[in-house]
């Protein structure tokens, strides 16, 4: 059969749709965008009509994927790490649940926040939730384990986690494909009071959450995903997670180092797993990608003098992505002098585009807050988030979706007023509605700017629910009519727009300033097709 | 057989462009390949880059390690300094000699050349003006795949029918146009590297 080159996350597609599933679940984030955005331009997603709308947060996208595994369907849902946050609720109790077609729940991290407000290792919600995690290597693994994700969820009656970072989701390789199975039939699940989480009903599924986990664990000890390699020079054993196996095959490939090596890539870990390395070698490595979940494992499992290395005694940075040059100093061998960059190299940090709307938000916000004191705009996650930096200066927070709104409704709550959130479109209908609806019903003094672009714009240009709602949502909301101010973002209107603000920002209740203009990078795409 | 390529540039020069033509003839040719790409925030506007590795044996890391890189191959002087430390004692930087200007501070356009110069095996292309020759600037990456097509280990036809393929969705005339581009950019180089 024909290689694919794909990506991580477009491997992970594939092979779901060859799984035959009946429908995806998303909302976009870097780096898991590309799974869904895959199966959207799919021939054979179309043919079956699978689902793959984008949901509005990630919490709706895990229920809407419980709902279609409650009918019998095999389903998919995708996620950023912090994602796994906003759907952390409907996870953790699909685990109680259980399901009933198969459930694969992605989780794609982003150690060293190339594109995120933290690095949180997803695998610690796996095992929060008591339920399988894989975590492929490369490429061709993102497609076997996928596939054999849903057969496995089937037979456990339980959602499996994939857990995946930014560099094998933005990689690219061969891969083969496996056999295209049917979707399933429509079928309620036999116990009709499965998904009913009464307490006591929820009792004894729980217990019975417990009593699968010796069986998990012996399955991920000999399904083959978690592989023993053995190794002649036994002064050193290797625990190598995830991608961090290919960091250290590339330095022992070239170095000629001759290791035992234990690959984990599918959990949850028991110690017998461990204890045949450890018993054979004179100290541990444990490379992981993430935090040292392993690691820290690990240290409770085995007694005595054993030396475990790795990120918490300092053989490994405790923070940040691992790399070939960080794994070879680990295994103390010193990477040769190499070139440095000379002074002349200026950073060239991302910026918001020539052209865009967010840039007249900011400038019209910033001239009407003139008169009062600094440090009284808080933001939120997308483009906009880049007027944190020069020239712009313009915000005071970003923490997560939707927190500029009740952040704002908080400060507003002890005193500084005006108070001012900036959010955008897509980031209001994933999770800002319901802050504006708190500030609504206190008519807390705030004033909302709601940078319209009418797209996710930081992910690529989604879909956003948003687009075309926004007046009505506030109005059903409850918001003043007069107080809802539609402004349109461009240099010429600066004067104009910087007076309504300031009006607002005076008025002591909730204003929202609706500021719409199409992201310049969704117009140039829209004018070439 | 292995070449490891870093590409580098700023965020809409086509990086992604030159990586998929390559990697399409490494796969054609019976080669492995992988390929990191940077997607996300980074590219509004920011310093790009993708390490994209070709080897006739089954590649390990997604990333080049660092002073392991065969060829720097950049659209974009300065962008073609950041990544240095990754290139190794004999590698050649080829890069487009024309600046992408959007930030404040870059530094002088003759001190950029002058660090180019400086690297051991190095090519400067005025990737923009020969592709201005072949009819509009938007090949001005394939210029520079051109330029570079003779260090990377696959053969020039495998480029020339990536190309094909790659571009042939969207009409013969971009093909014609962009085989052109990668000509233009071989015989500059080699232009070069003979006198």
């Amino acid at each position: 059969m024909n290689k694919l080159v794909l990506l991580g996350d477009e491997a992970i597609a594939q092979a779901a749709m060859d799984a035959g599933i009946s429908g995806v679940y998303a909302y976009p984030g870097t780096p898991s965008t590309e799974i869904t955005e895959y199966i959207q331009k799919s021939k054979l997603a179309a043919e079956r009509k699978i689902h793959s709308d984008w949901s509005a947060n990630e919490k709706t996208a895990m229920e809407a994927a419980l709902g279609m595994s409650y009918a019998g369907k095999k389903v998919l849902v995708c996620m950023k790490h912090v994602g796994l946050n906003v759907a952390a609720d409907a996870f953790i109790n699909s685990a109680i649940t259980g399901v009933n077609g198969g459930l694969v729940v992605l989780s794609a991290d982003d150690p060293s926040m190339h594109s995120s407000q933290n690095e949180q290792d997803s695998r610690f919600y796996g095992k929060f939730a008591m339920v399988p995690v894989l975590e492929p290597s490369n490429q061709q693994e993102c497609y076997d384990m996928t596939y054999k994700a849903f057969e496995l969820s089937e037979q456990y009656k339980l959602p499996v986690m994939i857990r995946i970072t930014t560099r094998l989701a933005h990689s690219r390789a061969g891969v083969e494909q496996d056999t295209v199975l049917e979707e399933n039939s429509l079928r309620i699940p036999e116990d009709s009071s499965q998904f009913i989480l009464l307490p006591a009903y929820a009792r004894k599924r729980y217990k019975g959450l417990l009593s699968q986990q010796s069986k998990l664990e012996d399955d991920a000890a000999s399904l083959g995903f978690n592989k023993s390699i053995p190794g002649t020079d036994h002064s050193k054993g290797i625990i190598a997670c995830g991608i961090a196996y290919n960091y250290y095959m590339e330095i022992a490939t070239q170095h000629n180092l001759n290791y035992p090596v234990l690959k984990i890539s599918h959990y949850p870990v028991n110690s017998l797993t461990v204890q045949k390395l450890v018993d054979s070698t004179d100290e541990l490595l444990v490379l992981e990608e993430g935090a040292p979940l392993l690691e820290e494992l690990m240290a409770g499992m085995l007694k005595g003098n054993y030396s475990i290395n790795g990120r918490l005694n300092g053989t490994l940075p405790r923070d940040g992505e691992l790399n070939p040059v960080i794994v070879s100093e680990a295994l103390g061998i010193p990477v040769e002098d190499r070139l440095s960059v000379p002074g002349i190299v200026a950073a060239r940090p991302p910026a918001l585009c020539n052209g865009c709307g967010h840039i007249d938000v900011y400038s019209a916000l910033g001239e009407a807050l003139k008169e009062y004191s600094p440090g009284r705009v808080f933001s939120d996650i997308g483009c906009y988030t880049l007027g944190a930096l020069p020239p712009y200066n313009a915000i005071n927070s970003c923490v997560d979706m939707g927190a500029s709104i009740t952040m704002a409704k908080g400060a507003s709550d002890a005193g500084l007023k005006p108070s001012v959130a900036v959010i955008g479109d897509s980031t209001f209908t994933h999770s800002g509605m319901t802050g504006l609806l708190d500030a609504i019903i206190e008519k807390t003094p705030i004033t909302v700017v709601i940078s319209d672009n009418s797209t996710t714009g930081m992910t690529g240009g989604q879909a956003s629910h948003a687009t075309g709602r926004i007046h009505q949502i506030c109005i059903g909301l409850g918001l003043e009519e007069e107080h809802l101010v539609e402004i349109n973002p461009m240099r010429k209107y600066h004067e104009e727009n910087t007076k309504l603000i300031a009006r607002e920002l005076a008025y002591n209740g909730v204003s929202v300033i609706l500021a719409q203009r199409e992201c310049i990078q969704t117009a140039i795409k829209r004018k070439k097709t | 057989m292995k070449t490891d390529i870093i590409l580098s540039g700023v965020g809409g020069q086509g990086i992604l462009s030159i990586a998929a033509v390559i990697g399409i003839a490494a796969i054609d040719s019976g080669l492995h390949v992988k390929q990191a790409e940077v997607h996300g925030m980074s590219q509004r506007g920011g310093a790009v880059q993708s390490h994209l590795r070709i080897s006739d044996k089954p590649i390990n890391s997604d990333l080049i390690p660092e002073g392991m890189c065969d060829i720097i191959l950049s659209v974009e002087p300065m962008e073609s300094l950041r990544y240095i430390p990754f290139l190794s004692k004999e590698g050649w930087l080829i890069t487009n000699s024309k600046p992408f200007i959007n930030i404040d501070n870059y530094p002088e356009l003759e001190e950029v050349h002058a660090a180019v110069k400086a690297i051991k095996n190095s090519v400067l292309i005025d990737a923009d003006g020969i592709a201005a020759e072949v009819g509009t600037r938007k090949v001005s990456n394939i210029i520079m795949l051109g330029a570079a097509s003779g260090f990377l280990g696959i053969e020039f036809s495998a480029l020339e029918n990536s190309i094909s393929v790659i571009f042939g969705k969207k009409g013969e005339a971009l093909v014609t146009l962009n085989l052109q581009a990668l000509a233009a950019g071989q015989n500059e180089a080699k232009n070069q590297l003979n006198s």
